[in-house]
């Protein structure tokens, strides 16, 4: 993991060339089929809910048993807080400047007084979160969102939302810290941090689906499509 | 007439408002508007929820009977799954289409009643309806604000039916429930035909676990 990402600028010129992917996957595949790696993907899925199973959902569970509310709630919002200031990166991107502002206050807000991002003051004064990332953004300059894939340990993703998350990676912060031990501390703590906020979805999906497989790529598509829209999805064309 | 009183300026009230000044008041109950009906459900079930200690204990039969009487009959379940289905439910035979809805019908109570197992004092938010004269469908939008995490956008798609406002779909953060089954049916149906949907859905409400 260190090596991994102490070479940003080869991690940058990685997320060009899978960018560029997108655009010729996207070409190749038309829009009919959103899974054209499905078996691939299911085996990638099982391989994930094993180790889920038997390693992340524990640690999440005891995470959560053993951490009080406030102190997670202290994590959650200084990793948000860094979510948000990319959020108005991406507002700028897309041209939405009412949500920059909202984006941008949120930072100010949070980080100011709100002891650099660990309490959410902004929420509790109703500044809504702009929740934009770089995958919308290439969804909104209309990069088509290619295959959908499942990555261990990551879940589900598209190549288009894939190569976002690896801009926002590739941007840092966390990755600039030079103490390694504190770097990946932080990386193993809000990882746990994001399992631990997705064990009550998980139940409900345990509950609903038939095919988990299924109910997670169609929701996680769908929630996708929504996000890019703004809540505002067209209605989706009918199957043939 | 039933009306929230904890929301007096709410949009249904006006509606209500004019409906009772053009002396329309005898029928202003078959035709409650659709905002006024997920708002006084959803009010109803919520401090039924609080108020009951067994459900606070987490009895799931006492969850599953205040669904039962409160909310499910407000639901259109027979077109939910008929979208869930569909090109298949066309092909299904009457009986099995019942069959179909029935164990829908339960997933969707089980699903719904371990949802509420989680409710923490979130409230709910209800937005403007936007709604023209003589329509027969309308999406009621709500936000439903949690104590700790992010809102979350719950809409109702609505259909007006000969006995009031009926909802055929919940669409959770852009999620449509409905059509988020529509790739599972389509699987079951395939693979073992309506009768293996049938012997699935069954499966899942005896408690087997997913694949």
């Amino acid at each position: 993991m260190t090596t991994f990402f102490d070479r940003r600028r080869t991690l940058r010129s990685h997320a060009c060339v899978v960018l560029l992917t997108v655009l010729v996957a996207g070409c190749a595949l038309g829009p009919s089929r959103d899974d054209p790696f499905e078996p691939m993907n299911r085996t990638l899925y099982q391989v994930h809910d094993a180790v889920d199973t038997a390693v992340v959902k524990p640690v999440a569970q005891a995470y959560i048993d053993v951490v009080p509310q406030f102190i997670r709630s202290g994590f959650s919002n200084v990793f948000n807080n860094i979510d948000d200031l990319f959020s108005a990166v991406n507002d700028l991107l897309q041209g939405k400047l009412d949500k920059f502002g909202d984006d941008m206050g949120r930072v100010v807000l949070n980080t100011g007084f709100g002891l650099g991002g660990l309490f959410d003051l902004a929420s509790m004064v109703g500044i809504e979160r702009g929740m934009e990332d770089f995958g919308q953004t290439f969804g909104v300059w209309g990069f088509p969102q290619g295959p959908y894939l499942f990555v261990p340990l990551f879940g589900p993703t598209t190549v288009r939302d894939g190569s976002g998350v690896l801009v926002r990676v590739a941007l840092g912060p966390v990755g600039y810290i030079p103490n390694v031990p504190v770097r990946n501390s932080l990386y193993g703590v809000g990882y746990v941090d994001l399992r631990a906020q997705a064990l009550q979805t998980g139940a409900v999906i345990d509950t609903a689906a038939l095919d988990r497989y299924l109910f997670i790529r169609n929701a996680y598509l769908q929630r996708r499509r929504y996000l890019v829209y703004d809540g505002k999805p067209p209605p989706e064309p009918e199957e043939p | 007439m039933v009306i929230n009183p904890i929301a007096p300026r709410s949009a249904a009230l006006v509606l209500l408002l004019v409906a009772a000044l053009w002396g329309a008041v005898p029928v202003a109950r078959a035709q409650e508007a659709p905002d006024a009906i997920v708002k006084r459900v959803a009010t109803d079930v919520i401090a039924t929820i609080k108020s009951d200690p067994a459900i606070q204990a987490g009895n799931e039969a006492r969850i599953r009977d205040v669904l039962e009487t409160k909310l499910l009959p407000n639901f259109d379940f027979a077109r939910m799954t008929a979208l869930a289905m569909g090109k298949n439910w066309r092909s299904a035979t009457p009986e099995q289409q019942q069959r179909v809805t029935d164990e829908f019908r339960a997933l969707l109570v089980r699903t719904y009643s371990s949802a509420l197992n989680s409710y923490r004092n979130e409230t709910i938010e209800y937005k403007p309806l936007r709604m023209n004269a003589g329509d027969t469908e309308v999406t009621v939008r709500t936000l439903v604000v949690r104590p700790s995490g992010a809102p979350v956008q719950i809409d109702y798609s609505m259909e007006k039916k000969a006995d009031g406002w009926k909802c055929y779909d919940v669409i959770v953060g852009g999620v449509s429930l409905v059509t988020n089954y529509r790739d599972e049916f389509n699987d079951q149906v395939k693979n073992g035909g309506v009768d293996g949907l049938i012997k699935t859905l069954a499966d899942r409400n005896r408690g087997v676990a997913a694949k």
